[in-house]
């Protein structure tokens, strides 16, 4: 428990060093371009190939769980809508860029820590935690709802490309995706997102910033940011829906 | 001038520094000398602020460290360059952007004035033209002349040196040395090189401190070293057999 308290009092002292004014907007700005490429840009590949099979096997899935014939073909483009929308894009899409990009963040900030590369920002007098960490915030909090839309997108043309395979046509499919449409649900999806984002750059860059030793602390600080990231994730979305859509 | 006063430190109940004070001089290549585990890179580490002291009190050219506010303490350290143990060079910028980085963050100067100090940095190391090389491209020894370009590229009042020769071949190490104390001769800087390699001792310390089991334990210059009686200080000196033999001719 106590080591617990320790932990979130160390990440709030951390953040208040991150969430400061950028010493020089121009330094800020380059950073910031380097972590959008990384963070961002280098993910569109994974999230589009994952979005893309998980929307064709949540319709092919709901199409065999929907075999009764009282229930309407369109049934498979709503319920694969809904599942993409609500959850699996913001939610899974999170979790694997905490894998991805959370990892990296960690095991990136983790060795500068191990090799003295932070103590030398800080003799210089540099604010290390905002020079590091406020650029990998920001390009996640822009980058996440891009690509969490991105999946969606693909999810969908994945799922039409499903339903096709197990004989719903596309007239029923695209029906189902167009009824009953709530755009709110694509705004729970984005504020989801935003909170996801925050948590895996802040928990990742926590992580990696405290650790201390050699390749193994390093090692552990990346282990140790997906699988806070993740289990954070599932509890604030978890609240969030209790808040937003309940 | 760097002054210590009655420095203490603990780490739980480990008592790592000792009522230690010295006085730090400008224009002399001043070294901590001491057994591993002595307690000589907590003291760097505390006199350039990485770590707080328990204890006591550090003054920079008469101003004493404690009663500086942010402003102070971040102005006092953009007089400060460091060299580490490991070079401590930014993995993802070349040679010249790791020089530049300083002047980039602090200064108004134009890119053309940055450029022209890391090419005189540069060629101060004996690395002219190496500007577009990354990191991991360089030799130890390379690397840690980069270190030291960065480390003096905004011209300095302290310098403060980690280990500089670990890791090194004794030619190399030689050429660091010789390049530390040129530096801190020609710019009159204070300079602090914290090391156990009695070759650096006898090429370069002119104002030494050993430091034994975290107190301050002998000073004096590299000639009082070798005439030092002391039982301490003669087991450290003359560990090596080399050097037994060389005391005893």
């Amino acid at each position: 428990m106590l080591k617990l308290l320790k932990h979130f009092g160390l990440y709030f002292i951390m953040m208040k060093k991150v969430i400061t004014i950028p010493e020089k907007w121009s330094a800020f700005r380059k950073q910031f371009v380097f972590e959008l490429t990384k963070i961002g840009l280098n993910s569109i590949g994974i999230v589009l190939f994952i979005s893309f099979f998980v929307g064709g096997v949540v319709s092919i899935q709901t199409a065999l769980n929907l075999q009764n014939p009282l229930l309407p073909k369109y049934l498979i483009g709503l319920a694969s809508r809904d599942s993409l929308i609500l959850e699996f894009s913001p939610t899974m899409i999170s979790l694997i860029l905490a894998g991805k990009a959370g990892s990296s963040i960690a095991s990136e900030i983790g060795s500068m820590r191990v090799s003295e590369q932070i103590d030398a920002l800080e003799i210089m007098g540099v604010n290390s935690a905002s020079f590091l960490i406020l650029p990998k915030i920001i390009a996640s909090l822009c980058f996440f709802p891009i690509l969490v839309i991105l999946s969606m997108g693909i999810g969908m043309i994945g799922a039409w490309i499903g339903a096709l395979s197990v004989n719903i046509t596309t007239t029923d499919f695209l029906y189902g995706l167009r009824y009953e449409f709530i755009s709110f649900y694509i705004t729970y999806a984005i504020i989801k997102t935003l909170v996801f984002a925050f948590i895996v750059s802040s928990i990742s860059s926590y992580f990696g910033y405290h650790a201390q030793g050699g390749a193994i602390a390093v090692g552990k600080s990346s282990t140790d940011a997906v699988v806070y990231s993740s289990i954070f994730i599932l509890v604030f979305n978890f609240i969030l829906t209790k808040l937003i859509l309940a | 001038m760097i002054e210590i006063k009655n420095i203490e430190k603990y780490f739980g109940n480990n008592h790592v520094l000792k009522n230690v004070s010295f006085t730090f001089e400008r224009g002399k290549t001043n070294l901590i000398i001491g057994e591993s585990g002595s307690g000589k890179t907590t003291l760097i580490k505390i006199l350039v602020g990485l770590q707080n002291k328990d204890q006591g009190t550090v003054l920079f050219n008469g101003e004493d460290v404690n009663k500086m506010n942010n402003k102070e303490i971040r102005r006092c350290r953009k007089e400060i360059g460091m060299l580490f143990q490991g070079g401590a060079l930014y993995d993802y910028m070349t040679v010249e952007e790791n020089i530049m980085f300083p002047l980039n963050m602090f200064t108004d100067k134009t890119d053309d004035e940055m450029l022209e100090r890391v090419n005189f940095c540069l060629k101060r190391v004996n690395l002219k033209g190496k500007n577009n090389l990354m990191p991991s491209e360089l030799s130890g020894g390379m690397k840690k002349r980069v270190a030291i370009a960065r480390a003096i590229v905004m011209q300095p009042k302290y310098l403060f040196c980690d280990e500089p020769n670990s890791g090194l071949d004794p030619n190399t190490a030689i050429l660091i040395d010789n390049l530390i104390q040129e530096i801190t001769e020609e710019y009159n800087i204070t300079t602090i090189v914290n090391t156990h390699d009695m070759n650096s001792v006898m090429q370069i310390g002119t104002n030494i401190a050993f430091i034994y089991k975290g107190e301050m334990w002998w000073q004096g210059s590299k000639e009082e070293l070798i005439k030092s009686k002391n039982k301490e200080v003669t087991d450290f000196v003359f560990a090596s057999d080399l050097f037994k033999r060389l005391r005893r001719s």
